[in-house]
């Protein structure tokens, strides 16, 4: 079980330059796997280009009360990265005039940045539909001033989606951290007490699956009928939707395919996954991702492997919603993560 | 040619098996997918099936592919094993209710 972050680790692979040459190396430098960028050039579909912006996702810092093994942002508590108050007020202005429908609040444990409240508070009055907070479930038992985020929640009518590995205890540990399954459950009991997650109930409740291991996830559909009937028979609980994500090679998960000598045969199954229909929904060309230090970028994966984002405006300080609209989009190897099989991304499948 | 018999790169060469006889390679993969589609099982009940039967037949590639179908739809260790054990169970079965064969026969000889 892994207890520190790579960057407490001093791993070589905390660097994304790093990341990006293994990604660059080996089986795509030899010509054994196509390039991303090549690969999409076969169906003409590169560049690949951003459309109307319909999510606004905001990383509030690195910082987490969680370790989990394939954390593609290396979160952890040792990670001190946390968005100061001065670009949150540069974010709300953003999201005070953004076209987006959907605000995405993630981290790290977005709870842990000190102005969470402040800002969500404020955020809120700009009325967006759809205002989402990733919660890891844990960090609401694991201080005595988080214990009433679920009423606060409740309050801002916040949507919550939250991991969770398995339905069981002994993967869902493995990946996350012993004793998360325990804590999550109670979490969840203690949200559908309130009416999130319940049938009927417009307070949105929606669970992140992602692999415990090397292997992409299986139907999104089948997985969440098997996740709602395990969780409602052993524990009673009830959700809304499973959305099932496939981890990318970059970061913590990287570090675990190549320390499990994974590595290729995953870039291998990408690969002969690759769906070109899911190519055409990925999340970078209806999303836009903001750093904890307010720069901009295609997605939360793109953010991680410090690929800036290419167009004239970097920062949250001189965003401008038609300058972003059909920018090309900063593509990788990483990117077949997001269209094999069903294709995937932070709202789950794509097709 | 190889040193082994088996290789586990061999695998994902499975679909070139149509290029030499596209007509039945065709009528193969269209019969295979068909068969794991939803029906009155589950895919994930079909899963578990054909992983205990990999190990019947004792197919390395079968064993590889299933072991990492049946983690895809998020089967359980436990789950895995007892499924090995149904298919060993009968192997094993399949042996053993033979021997009311030798136990004719050594009556019918020797009774």
């Amino acid at each position: 079980m892994i207890t520190k972050s790579l960057h407490k680790r001093n791993s070589t692979l905390a660097n994304s330059k790093r990341q990006l040459e293994i990604l660059s190396n080996g089986i795509f430098q030899n010509g054994e796997l196509p390039t991303f960028k090549n690969k999409i050039g076969e169906t003409g579909q590169f560049p690949l280009k951003a459309k109307k912006l319909e999510i606004l996702q905001i990383n509030l810092g690195y910082m987490c009360n969680q370790v989990c093994e394939h954390c593609h942002v290396d979160a952890g508590p040792d990670r001190k990265e946390i968005m100061a108050k001065e670009t949150m007020l540069q974010c709300l202005e953003v999201i005070k005039k953004t076209g987006a429908h959907t605000l995405d609040l993630t981290g790290g444990a977005p709870e842990m940045n000190p102005n969470f409240r402040w800002f969500v508070e404020e955020a809120v009055k700009a009325g967006i539909k759809d205002f989402i907070v990733r919660s890891n479930l844990t960090i609401i038992r694991a201080n005595k001033k988080y214990h009433d985020l679920p009423e606060f929640f409740k309050k801002h009518n916040i949507h919550i989606v939250s991991s969770m590995p398995h339905w069981t205890r002994g993967k869902t540990d493995k990946q996350r951290g012993d004793g998360v399954f325990d804590a999550s459950i109670e979490t969840l009991k203690m949200l559908n007490k309130i009416g999130y997650g319940m049938p009927e109930n417009n307070l949105r409740l929606d669970l992140v699956y992602n692999p415990s291991g090397a292997f992409l996830p299986a139907n999104q559909n089948d997985l969440e009928k098997d996740f709602k009937k395990a969780l409602l028979k052993d524990f009673d609980i009830h959700f809304h939707n499973l959305f099932a994500i496939t981890n990318l090679p970059i970061s913590r998960f990287l570090d675990y395919l190549i320390a499990s000598e994974n590595y290729e045969d995953y870039m291998y199954a990408l690969v002969d996954a690759y769906n070109p229909v899911a190519l055409e929904n990925v999340m970078c060309t209806n999303t836009l991702s903001v750093s904890w230090d307010g720069y901009l970028y295609d997605c939360d994966f793109n953010q991680m492997l410090e690929l800036p984002l290419n167009s004239k405006a970097k920062h949250i300080s001189d965003y401008n919603e038609l300058l972003l609209q059909g920018r090309e989009i900063v593509v990788f190897q990483h990117c077949y993560g997001c269209t094999a099989g069903a294709g995937s991304s932070c709202q789950g499948t794509v097709t | 040619m190889q040193k082994t018999y088996y290789d586990p790169a061999d695998l994902r060469k499975f679909g070139k098996i149509t290029e030499w006889n596209e007509e039945l390679g065709e009528k193969f993969f269209d019969y295979y997918n068909s068969v794991f589609e939803e029906g009155a099982l589950t895919a994930r009940e079909k899963s578990l099936i054909a992983l205990a039967v990999a190990h019947t037949e004792q197919c390395p590639y079968c064993i590889d592919a299933y072991t990492k179908d049946t983690l895809e739809r998020g089967v359980t260790k436990e789950e895995m094993m007892e499924a090995i054990h149904v298919g060993a169970a009968i192997k094993s079965g399949a042996a053993l209710v033979h021997g009311v064969q030798m136990m004719n026969k050594v009556n019918k000889l020797d009774g």
